[in-house]
């Protein structure tokens, strides 16, 4: 069963004919050339696939397109600002965050979307207190990034982008998208 | 993947009937089961009623039937439920348990009731060129002379020895929760601890609900004892992976440390989540240390005969409850409220 979704990506309007089965994954990739989300596992065990929708980090290869028509999708393309990166991007630069790159997008995606979720005083399962606000600890860190698998075992990096970024919250984070 | 029509329901009793008047049609909550299932051929419906976008979405007190009850809409995101102000200092064995269950993409996702409806991770039972009965009624269980380590310890069957998957189901039954499901007759409520089935010669069915029900809103009772609960889960790695096994427990202290009540529930060790009556009795009354906790899991496990694969299940529950008790009746933190 064909249906046309309205989704916003990265900033930019598209209608897309999609089937019933097509997957937000392969819509976006397929259908609107946004080829920054990757295709890992496809069963939602990897996180390579993480976008912002609707301005949280979520993943596509597990939602269907037609479930999300009016979604609004911001890929780890269209977190930059032209030629500026977004902190995050930067930070993962500056830090050597990634080796082959394929888990990176997901990565990005997932560290804008925790960062958001920690400043919110959202808790994780290592925040020993659950009423009062969360420090954003190591420990804190590698718990809410453990849905985006590496394969390369570029953690350490991450890790250490994710402590830059995480210290350049309230200045420039949240900024972008 | 079969051909499949699309259909968003514009509401519950849409739902309800569209479901109903069709046997291979599905409800689609935020797909991160389904979906899956869809791709690796084992849920073959023709149609999908997409539910996720219902009005479902508020968490907030109400009148139950039986009293005060804080109501969770069954389309809540399991991320919003564990943020929850309330959820967090009344109930936080179910905010605990929401936060150990898959990661931080997939709970935005996930709602509240598709994860009580997962269906099991039974490596057989996602693998479709292996038997399994409950995949197919009557092609056999992969798992009775197969990789044991997932096995159940308790109500498993000649033809089911898989476990229930959710971490939230557990802490529910915990927390005595009930789930409201709207059907083509109307309304009914059904305790979360008797939502789930053992598998007897059915194990096909997971659940006690007909097709077409539609679980519209889980309740949680207001009462004290949920205050000092909590959860914990053992698995293989660290984050981001299964239960071996779980324990929910909540508690009432006396003054003088004696358990003036409590429940405790286990995931990991049946096709639904254990109340472990038994161990409650000879717990309840006494101060729990750990040799009382060891007899008071034994009693609970009875006969259980573990295999080799996944006798280890017995040590880890013994060890997870002594825990578990042991949180929730240390003192509580300075400023929260008892
Ligand atoms: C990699 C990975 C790791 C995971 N780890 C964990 C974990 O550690 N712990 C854990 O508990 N879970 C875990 N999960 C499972 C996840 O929590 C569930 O898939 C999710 O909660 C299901 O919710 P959903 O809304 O996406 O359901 P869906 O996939 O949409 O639906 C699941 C089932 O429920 C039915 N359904 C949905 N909504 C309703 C309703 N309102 N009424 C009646 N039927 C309904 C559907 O028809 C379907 O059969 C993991 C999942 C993945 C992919
Ligand atoms: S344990 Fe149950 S789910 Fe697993 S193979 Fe046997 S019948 Fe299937
Ligand atoms: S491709 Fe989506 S989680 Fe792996
Ligand atoms: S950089 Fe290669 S998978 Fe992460």
């Amino acid at each position: 069963m064909d249906t046309t979704v309205r989704l916003t990506v990265d900033g930019t309007e598209h209608d897309v004919l999609v089937d019933t089965r097509t997957t937000l994954l392969d819509a976006l990739r397929e259908r609107v050339g946004a080829t920054a989300p990757k295709k890992g596992c496809d069963h939602g065990q990897c996180g390579s696939c993480t976008v912002l929708l609707d301005g949280r980090r979520h993943l596509t290869c597990l939602a269907l397109a037609v479930a999300h028509d009016g979604a609004e999708v911001v890929t780890a393309d269209g977190l930059a600002d032209g030629d500026d990166l977004h902190p995050v991007q930067q930070a993962f630069l500056d830090h050597e965050g990634y080796q082959c790159g394929y888990c990176t997008p997901g990565q990005v995606c997932s560290v804008v979307g925790m960062l958001r979720e920690a400043e919110d005083g959202d808790a994780s399962h290592v925040t020993e207190d659950l009423e009062t606000e969360p420090d954003l600890s190591d420990e804190e860190i590698r718990e809410r990034m453990s849905g985006n698998l590496c394969r390369c075992g570029a953690y350490a990096g991450i890790l250490a982008a994710t402590r830059q970024a995480a210290g350049q919250q309230g200045s420039e984070q949240g900024a972008t998208a | 993947m079969k051909e499949l029509t699309y259909v968003r329901a514009a509401d519950a009793a849409e739902a309800v009937a569209a479901v109903s008047a069709d046997e291979h049609a599905t409800f689609l909550g935020g797909g991160t089961n389904l979906v899956d299932h869809l791709k690796l051929g084992i849920a073959t419906p023709t149609t999908l009623v997409d539910v996720s976008r219902l009005a479902t979405d508020e968490v907030g007190p109400a009148d139950g039937p039986s009293g005060p009850v804080l109501r969770i809409g069954a389309g809540v995101r399991n991320s919003d439920l564990a943020a929850h102000p309330l959820v967090r200092s009344r109930w936080p064995a179910v905010a605990r348990a929401l936060l150990a269950g898959a990661s931080g993409q997939i709970r935005h996702q996930a709602t509240t009731g598709g994860n009580l409806l997962q269906r099991t991770r039974c490596v057989y039972f996602q693998d479709v060129t292996t038997p399994c009965n409950k995949r197919e009624p009557g092609s056999g269980c992969s798992a009775l002379e197969g990789y044991g380590r997932y096995n159940a310890l308790l109500g498993a069957s000649e033809d089911c020895v898989a476990v229930h998957p959710s971490d939230l189901a557990v802490a529910l039954v915990a927390v005595d929760a009930v789930v409201v499901v709207l059907g083509p007759d109307g309304e009914r409520r059904v305790p979360v601890a008797d939502l789930h089935r053992l598998p007897g010669s059915h194990p096909e069915r997971d659940t006690v609900l007909a097709h077409g029900e539609l679980v519209t809103a889980v309740e949680l009772p207001m009462t004290d004892l949920t205050r000092r609960s909590t959860y914990v889960k053992t698995r293989d790695r660290a984050s981001y992976a299964f239960a071996l096994v779980s324990v929910a427990v909540a508690v009432e202290l006396a003054e003088d440390g004696t358990l003036a009540d409590l429940r405790i529930a286990w995931g990991g060790v049946a096709h639904k989540p254990w109340r472990a009556e038994a161990a409650e009795a000879l717990l309840r009354g006494r101060v729990p240390d750990e040799e009382l906790v060891r007899q008071a899991v034994d009693a609970e496990l009875g006969d259980a005969r573990p295999g080799p694969d996944n006798a280890y299940k017995v040590a880890m529950l013994r060890g997870a409850t002594a825990l578990a008790l042991r949180d929730v009746t240390a003192p509580l933190a300075e400023g929260a409220s008892a």
